[in-house]
C-alpha cells in the first residue's frame, strides 16, 4: 500500500505481478496472467455488459438503450463531423477504442481495495498499453492514408499554397509533427492518469500518516487532505472521460487528414 | 554538487514548467469562453478544436511531469 511504516511509496500500484502466483515462462517470454491482464479481461467483460444490455432494438428505447445509443451517437457525430460522410466506416473502431479506454480509466478510480486481497488497476497507466494503443491507430491511418491516394498522400506534408523556396523546409517540419503523432498520443494518456493516480496515493499517505501521528496532526493534516482528494477524485473521474475523448477526437481528426488530405 | 541533488533540483525546476502548462490550459479555455459568449450560436461547433487546442497545451506540461519522474525515480 501507499504508507508502510510512514514512507510514502505511490509507485507500487503501478507494479505488475502474475495475480496466479507463479510465472510461466514459455520459451523464455514470461507470460504469466498479470493483473494488467486481469484489468483489460475485467474492462471487457463489463464493456460487453453494459453494450448487451443496451442493445435491444426496441422501437421506444429503455434508459440503458438509451445510454447506449448516446455513446454510439456520441461517436458517429464526433466522425461525421470531423471526417465527414466517409467517417461512419471508422465508426467500429472509435467506438471500440473509446469505450475500452474510458471504462479502463473508470474502473481503476474504483474504490476496489475496500474488498480484502483485491487492487484496483489502471491498464492505461502503462505506456506499453497505450503505446500499442496510439500505434494501432497511427497504422490505420497509414494504411488509409497510401491505400487510397497512394504516393500523393505525400502532399500531405506540402500545404497549399507553400512558396517553392520554402518547400523543402515546410516538408521536413510536417514530416516530423506527423511522426511524432503516435507518441504523444500514447504518452498524453499514459501520462495523465499516472499522474493522477500518483496524486491520489500521496495523499492518501498524508490522511494516514496524520492519523498515526495523533489528534492534533490529524485535524491538521489529516482533513484538509481528505477534504483534497475528494475533490480531487471528482477532478480525475472528469480527467478520465476528457482523456479518452481525447484520444477519440485525435483518432478521427488524424482520419480526416489520411482519408481528405488538406 | 551532489549528483543526487543535483537530480532532485532539476526535478524541482521541471515542475515549474507544469505550473506553466497550467497557464496555457486556461488560456485555452478563456478564450473558448470569450469568443463563445460573444457569438453563442458558432460555440458548439468548435467544441472538437476547443479539445485539441486543450490537448496540445496539456502534453507540454505533461512532458514536464515526465521529465521530474524519469528525474526521480529512474536517472
Amino acid at each position: 500500500m501507499a504508507a508502510e511504516g510512514g514512507k510514502i511509496d505511490p509507485m507500487h500500484q503501478f507494479l505488475i505481478e502474475p495475480v496466479l502466483g507463479q510465472r510461466w515462462i514459455v520459451g523464455g517470454y514470461d507470460v504469466s496472467f498479470t493483473n494488467s491482464a486481469l484489468w483489460m479481461v475485467i474492462t471487457l467483460v463489463v464493456l460487453w455488459l453494459f453494450m448487451l444490455g443496451g442493445m435491444k432494438r426496441e422501437l421506444v428505447p429503455g434508459r440503458w438503450q438509451a445510454a447506449v445509443e448516446g455513446f454510439t451517437g456520441f461517436v458517429q457525430n464526433m466522425l461525421t463531423s470531423n471526417v465527414g460522410p466517409e467517417g461512419k466506416r471508422f465508426v467500429p473502431y472509435v467506438f471500440s477504442l473509446f469505450m475500452f479506454i474510458l471504462f479502463a480509466n473508470i474502473l481503476g478510480l474504483m474504490p476496489v481495495g475496500i474488498v480484502p486481497g483485491w487492487h484496483p488497476f489502471t491498464v492505461t497507466s502503462h505506456l506499453t498499453v497505450t503505446g500499442v494503443l496510439a500505434i494501432i491507430s497511427f497504422s490505420i491511418v497509414l494504411i488509409v492514408g497510401f491505400g487510397r491516394h497512394g504516393f500523393h498522400f505525400f502532399s500531405l506534408f506540402v500545404p497549399h499554397g507553400t512558396p517553392a523556396l520554402m518547400v523543402p523546409l515546410i516538408f521536413v517540419v510536417e514530416l516530423m509533427s506527423f511522426l511524432v503523432r503516435p507518441f504523444s498520443l500514447g504518452l498524453r494518456l499514459f501520462v495523465a492518469m499516472t499522474a493522477g493516480h500518483i496524486l491520489l496515493k500521496v495523499l492518501a499517505a498524508f490522511v494516514i500518516n496524520g492519523i498515526n501521528l495523533g489528534p492534533g496532526y490529524a485535524v491538521l493534516i489529516t482533513v484538509p487532505s481528505f477534504v483534497l482528494m475528494l475533490g480531487i477524485t471528482l477532478l480525475e473521474l472528469l480527467v478520465a472521460a476528457i482523456q479518452a475523448y481525447v484520444f477519440a477526437l485525435l483518432t478521427s481528426v488524424y482520419l480526416n487528414d489520411a482519408v481528405n488530405l488538406h | 554538487m551532489d549528483a543526487n541533488a543535483a537530480k532532485l533540483l532539476g526535478a524541482g525546476l521541471a515542475a515549474i514548467g507544469m505550473g506553466i502548462a497550467a497557464l496555457g490550459v486556461g488560456n485555452v479555455f478563456a478564450a473558448f469562453l470569450e469568443g463563445a459568449l460573444r457569438n453563442p450560436g458558432a460555440a458548439d461547433g468548435q467544441q472538437g478544436r476547443l479539445f485539441i487546442g486543450f490537448a496540445g497545451a496539456e502534453l507540454l506540461g505533461l512532458l514536464a511531469f515526465v521529465t521530474m519522474i524519469i528525474l526521480v525515480f529512474v536517472a
